[in-house]
């Protein structure tokens, strides 16, 4: 075990306690037990169907948990506290097309606010595409759009990331930028559940991993 | 954190909704030649007669600017759903209900009420009487909102579905024709001389009504809907 | 907790539905059959000719009934979706559902047995009245309960949908009727006014009174029916279900 005992004492950023979902009563992933602690970043694995998404969508207040509870700082919560407190990097990524990469920034900025010491600007230059602003997202390539949907949430106010696959699409440079950005995001007390079928991974340090497997009634963690 | 709060995400969203529409300008045209088109068959099909389309001129031209209205409804939420911003806006720390009312808005500006500015148009095509058409473009100011905020609802629960046309058709117009007949019936009213200020003023109470609770159902139909 | 409340959650477990709804199911379908024929012989054959219309009349033994149930069953569905939304109990959701075709099929007898008698009394088949009108639309709210139902593949989700779908409704039926109604008193002269309610001899309202009683327990047979079959298909890999099945299976040889 890696964690630092001291993590133990706080209560954690995000805790699951047998948290399951179904629909059409089959289980899609669950019951789940797993804590995530400020500046920590956990990556979780799990095939195709494995329930990855459906749980980032849980875990984002999108989605109503047909079993268990999640608790933020210890407390339970009701969904509607909860989406404030996440920000969701989803397969779709969330951009309009018919705007550029700045406007589609401002207007997150505009709905979900601003994190200190960040604007539109700098953050679409923390992802390497400085110069990119003006150009509409229609035209850029799926890597740079990935890349302004992480711009997406870095500039959100969080302290919880929930991407899913972060890694797809993106070539070497983009996957070292993913990780550099967790690190910096978990660095500055943050946390983040990140998934991923396995190709890529958050390599720095050794991440806790929790293991999704398909149409399991459990999920292990490690 | 919320610098600008609930205003500011209000206004970032109508700001980005109309600049999305002027980027696709060409398309708000549909629905005004899709409503020119409809009201042209009427004199092809029961024939050129004055007195017989000044009769109906009112009601022709509530039902083609409904349905107008009702085929521009499926954009409403299709590609905010499709490229995953509906959920982005599901999650904002703001009411959904408040958001989605803006959407509204945005929605009725520039869809109902260019139709709405083509109305004299339409009437005039069908020889309505000049002085019923003040009537009817009061009463389509206050129907067309009523009927986006109803749309609403029913958009809301069809968002997730593929080919959605028909059974929003299905689910919208029973919630309709109310509105219809209130909206036509004060210019028929007005035609024939009668009063016709009870229809506008149940509209006005039902467009206030539909002001404050459609936007929590939407909001709930939503929630539903992308479950 | 209370007797009552421990009753509601027991009932509300599908396979105590499944069983109880099972038990009831013979009875409910054999006493409205019952009943039912009864009515009809006694109102078709025994009830005296009206001075005014005549044998014609006698229709009404099945309109009034199905337009009472059209109403009845919304009124249920739309309970139990209220229900269903509120309280997430799966069962409401399933009842709600399930009560929607069997309306549906009722609004759909009541406004075919209104034209056939619509014709010889007035003349025509259909007027635009509000009765008619609202029952017209009555039938287009089940549809799009169905249909919006049928549309979606969570079927828990499905039945959500639908609900609120069908609480909307609730809200908007009362609206058409007043709307019709008013634009009917603008229409005056043209429209054909539904004559008023006649004071209805004992010797035809005990029958109309007893295919009521029938309709009633008749459609809560065909609900229970259909609320066995999708708890059976939603509840599939469930073992209650699979030891139903070995069971029936057995039974049947």
């Amino acid at each position: 075990m890696h964690e630092i005992t001291d993590s133990d004492h706080r209560p954690a950023l995000l805790q699951a306690i047998g948290l399951g979902f179904a629909r059409n009563d089959e289980p899609i992933f669950g019951p789940l037990d797993f804590a995530l602690h400020a500046g920590e970043v956990v990556l979780m694995e799990g095939d195709n169907g494995a329930g990855k998404t459906t749980l980032l969508r849980v875990l984002s207040g999108l989605l109503a948990p047909t079993s268990g509870e999640i608790r933020l700082h210890g407390a339970p919560l009701r969904l509607a506290d909860l989406s404030p407190q996440v920000a969701l990097l989803s397969h779709q990524g969330g951009l309009k097309h018919d705007l550029t990469a700045l406007e589609n920034l401002r207007f997150a900025a505009g709905l979900h606010g601003q994190r200190k010491g960040i604007s539109p600007h700098s953050a679409l230059a923390a992802v390497g595409l400085d110069g990119y602003g003006e150009v509409l997202v229609r035209q850029l390539s799926a890597g740079q759009k990935k890349r302004v949907a992480l711009a997406r949430v870095l500039l959100a106010p969080v302290g919880l990331w929930l991407l899913d696959e972060p890694y797809a699409n993106l070539d070497r440079g983009g996957i070292e930028l993913v990780n550099r950005l967790l690190e910096r995001h978990a660095h500055d007390g943050g946390a983040a559940l990140i998934t991923s079928h396995g190709a890529y991974a958050y390599t720095s340090g050794t991440p806790r991993r929790i293991a999704l497997r398909a149409q399991a009634a459990t999920g292990a963690v490690r | 954190m919320k610098p600008g709060g609930t205003a500011g995400a209000c206004a970032a969203l109508v700001r980005r909704d109309l600049t999305l529409v002027w980027r696709r300008r060409g398309d708000a045209l549909n629905p005004i030649l899709f409503a020119l088109m409809v009201v042209a068959l009427f004199p092809l099909a029961l024939g050129p007669e004055p007195e017989q389309l000044r009769r109906i001129a009112a009601g022709i031209v509530f039902v083609a600017l409904l349905l107008a209205g009702l085929l521009a409804l499926d954009t409403l939420f299709r590609s905010d759903y499709e490229d995953g911003s509906l959920e982005q806006l599901v999650l904002s720390p703001h009411p959904l209900a408040l958001l989605l009312a803006c959407k509204i808005a945005v929605h009725w500006l520039t869809t109902a009420l260019p139709l709405i500015a083509v109305a004299p148009l339409l009437g005039e095509m069908l020889h309505l009487p000049v002085a019923v058409r003040g009537v009817l473009l009061l009463a389509l100011l206050l129907a067309t909102p009523l009927l986006s905020l109803l749309g609403a609802v029913c958009v809301a629960l069809t968002v997730g579905m593929h080919r959605s046309g028909m059974l929003l058709a299905l689910l919208v117009l029973p919630l309709y024709v109310p509105v219809l007949i209130f909206g036509a019936g004060a210019c028929n009213a007005a035609q024939a001389g009668l009063p016709f200020l009870a229809p506008l003023l149940w509209l006005a109470a039902a467009l206030v009504l539909a002001l404050v609770l459609a936007p929590l159902a939407c909001a709930a139909a939503l929630r539903i809907s992308i479950s | 907790m209370n007797i009552l409340t421990l009753w509601f959650h027991k009932l509300g477990s599908p396979p105590t539905f499944y069983r109880l709804a099972g038990l009831l199911l013979p009875w409910c379908y054999g006493i409205g059959l019952l009943l039912g024929l009864v009515a009809l012989y006694s109102g078709l054959v025994l009830a005296p000719r009206d001075y005014q219309q005549g044998d014609a009349y006698r229709i009404i033994f099945v309109h009034v009934p199905a337009a009472w149930m059209s109403l009845f069953a919304y009124a249920f569905m739309a309970a139990n979706a209220f229900i269903a939304l509120v309280w997430h109990i799966k069962l409401s959701e399933i009842l709600a559902m399930a009560s929607a075709p069997v309306g549906a099929a009722f609004t759909f007898i009541a406004l075919v047995t209104g034209a056939l008698w619509g014709k010889p009394m007035w003349g025509t088949w259909w007027t635009w009245d509000a009765r008619l009108t609202s029952e017209l639309v009555l039938l287009f709210l089940y549809l799009g309960v169905i249909g919006l139902n049928a549309a979606i593949e969570d079927r828990r989700q499905a039945a959500r949908a639908a609900g609120f779908l069908a609480l909307i409704g609730v809200v908007n039926l009362p609206i058409v009727h007043f709307s019709v109604t008013w634009w009917n008193t603008l229409h005056q002269g043209s429209t054909i006014r539904l004559m008023g309610p006649s004071k209805i001899d004992a010797a035809m309202a005990w029958p109309l009174l007893l295919m009521a009683l029938a309709t009633h327990i008749w459609f809560f047979g065909s609900v229970l029916m259909r609320a066995r079959i999708a708890l059976l298909q939603l509840e599939g890999g469930k073992d209650w279900v699979r030891k139903v099945a070995l069971d029936e299976g057995a039974a049947g040889g």
